[in-house]
């Protein structure tokens, strides 16, 4: 069986992004980490692994050339191997067609499972696995919070609060997790230095047989306006209690959460 | 011009009623042109109501073999053949996990611009704009839609409700799935009890008491809290050493590991393995007595202050501000 899992690299602290000139994201002088959720996929990976013959877990992430530590880090958590698909046309790229370059490799490898993880810490863009899905004409579940395999039936629990719902399809499908799906186990000191040894593939866009007419900032179908800091509240408040209870229904509200 | 334009919006009835995505979406959509309901599933005489005082003339109700069961499909089917038929000004859906698919799949069908989880959309020269609020908070970024028509999913928590009412007609639908439609089946779905809380494991917003709660009556206060901001109860240790909450509740490394968008801890000074148990919260608010607490170091806003006279503020404060007339029509 072949899992393959969509992975990506975002910056370390949520609260420390910052903006180019041209609207991307700054990435000099930041440390970057694989995205969470994305961690937990690799995990829900080799949860199914054990229980399958041939198993190969191929980790796949676009980006540019320090992305490939996002692939090590899957490695080091479990993956057998990576795709980076690094390309200077794939800058400036929407949901849309980073999802083309997505299906564009999965095509070109064979795959029973896409995981992936459901939403990223950077930018909240949930909407590439349901796209890669579409894309491939394979079913997708996404926002799942436990995944359970059964001999060619997929099953997830997903709940939004309001209600629960429990999804069932056949292989091959795209599947999103949340981080609720369970927290990647340590690694040990071992899959540290074997995933050094692992293979990781560079493909550029031709090789993926894509021209840059469809993705980067030429194919984007949305273009980034403006980008305005937000000012942030002083971090600690005293005071009188109807004043900071104030304060905090302010920031509930700013938030969203009121 | 503007009159001609239909905007496509998704509904979603909660409880057989109308949510309050869909009449905060209604609202945003008139700013583009006249809304255009598709709802999945017959549309009864309070629903076309309620559709109709949110100013929406045209309920597609959509009905044929499948549709029950694969609602997700449905809407995907319904949205690009009516997208097709006359372009709309803009689709417009709510950040929610089928809202989510649905628009992400939509918008590949489409080849058009997604922009997902907006706060705000408004027309401009160049079409529609939204207003994103990446996850941290420190940034908004406003976007364009350069290709395609706009789709967009919009978190319309707040989203002032504004009726105009015109009087709607449901327009059945009638959709044929085609099979690769009906890959995905929907084995069981249960609604979560009205004052149910959340699984605190999964629940997008938590609310903790520890020992500087004081109290179990001051804790109950903390439960009501919780319930206003729709979040599952936690406790820390010591709250559950002391009885204040149950075992399962409790939030530390060996309990219960969270993953909300909202952490509020009371009284919580922050062990390192209560901190261990929140490694990912979208925003977390600390309210307690001890200036050095160590949950200080991990909070996006702190307040130093008695819990006894803090939560009570909070709850009536939080309370008033959801009461306001503009957040509920």
């Amino acid at each position: 069986m072949k899992i393959v899992v969509l992975v990506k690299q975002v910056p370390r602290a949520a609260c420390d992004i910052s903006f180019t000139p041209e609207s991307n994201l700054e990435r000099t002088g930041k440390r970057f980490r694989l995205n969470g959720a994305d961690e937990c996929a690799v995990d829900q990976a080799l949860r199914i692994a054990p229980w399958r013959r041939d198993m190969e877990i191929t980790a796949v992430t676009m980006g540019p050339p320090a992305a490939e530590e996002a692939l090590r880090r899957a490695m080091v958590l479990g993956a057998d191997n990576g795709i980076h698909v690094c390309d200077a046309r794939l800058s400036g790229s929407d949901a849309l067609s980073t999802a083309r370059v997505l299906a564009a490799v999965l095509r070109r490898v064979e795959f029973d499972l896409v995981l992936c993880g459901a939403g990223t810490s950077d930018s909240g863009m949930s909407a590439v696995p349901a796209m890669v899905a579409e894309l491939l004409d394979v079913p997708a579940l996404c926002h799942a919070d436990t995944v359970t395999l059964h001999e060619h039936r997929l099953e997830v629990r997903r709940g939004d609060g309001a209600v629960r719902e429990t999804l069932a399809a056949d292989l091959p499908a795209v599947v999103s997790v949340r981080e609720c799906c369970g927290a990647p186990r340590y690694p040990r000191f071992g899959a540290t230095v074997s995933a050094r040894e692992k293979p990781v593939r560079t493909w550029s866009l031709a090789d993926i047989g894509m021209n840059g007419a469809r993705v980067g900032l030429a194919g984007a179908a949305t273009r980034v306006r403006a980008v305005t800091v937000q000012p942030r509240p002083r971090r600690v408040l005293a005071g009188e209690p109807s004043d900071v209870a104030a304060r905090l229904a302010d920031f509930l509200a700013e938030r969203q959460f009121l | 011009m503007r009159e001609l334009d239909p905007v496509l919006v998704l509904a979603e009835l909660t409880d057989g009623v109308v949510s309050r995505s869909t009449r905060a979406l209604l609202t945003l959509a008139r700013r583009f042109g006249t809304p255009e309901v598709v709802l999945c599933g017959p549309a009864g005489d309070d629903t076309l109501s309620v559709l109709g005082r949110y100013g929406a003339p045209i309920v597609r109700t959509l009905w044929g073999p499948g549709v029950e069961e694969h609602p997700t499909a449905a809407c995907v089917e319904a949205l690009v053949a009516l997208a097709v038929r006359t372009p709309p000004a803009a689709i417009l859906l709510p950040a929610d996990h089928a809202g989510h698919e649905i628009a992400a799949r939509v918008a590949i069908r489409l080849d058009a611009g997604l922009i997902s989880d907006a706060i705000d959309v408004r027309p401009d020269d160049s079409g529609l704009v939204a207003t994103q609020s990446p996850p941290g908070g420190t940034h908004r970024v406003e976007s364009t839609v350069v290709r395609g028509v706009p789709v967009c999913t919009v978190r319309t928590e707040a989203v002032p409700l504004v009726p105009a009412p015109v009087t709607a007609r449901a327009r059945p639908f009638a959709l044929d799935l085609p099979p690769h439609a009906r890959a995905v089946r929907l084995v069981e779905r249960t609604a979560v009890a009205p004052g149910q809380r959340p699984d605190l494991a999964t629940a997008a917003v938590v609310v903790a008491g520890g020992r500087g709660v004081g109290s179990q009556d001051l804790f109950d206060l903390v439960g009501e809290l919780a319930d206003e901001l729709g979040g599952a109860l936690g406790g820390s240790h010591t709250a559950t050493e002391l009885g204040w909450c149950p075992r399962h509740a409790q939030i530390d490394q060996t309990g219960c590991v969270i993953h909300p968008d909202l952490y509020l801890a009371l009284g919580i000074s922050g062990s390192v393995r209560h901190r261990a148990a929140v490694p990912d919260a979208g925003a977390i608010v600390a309210v307690d007595r001890d200036p050095a607490a160590p949950i200080f170091t991990i909070a996006d806003l702190g307040v130093v202050g008695d819990l006894r006279d803090v939560v009570p503020e909070l709850l009536a404060e939080v309370r008033r501000r959801k009461s306001r007339p503009h957040t509920e029509v």
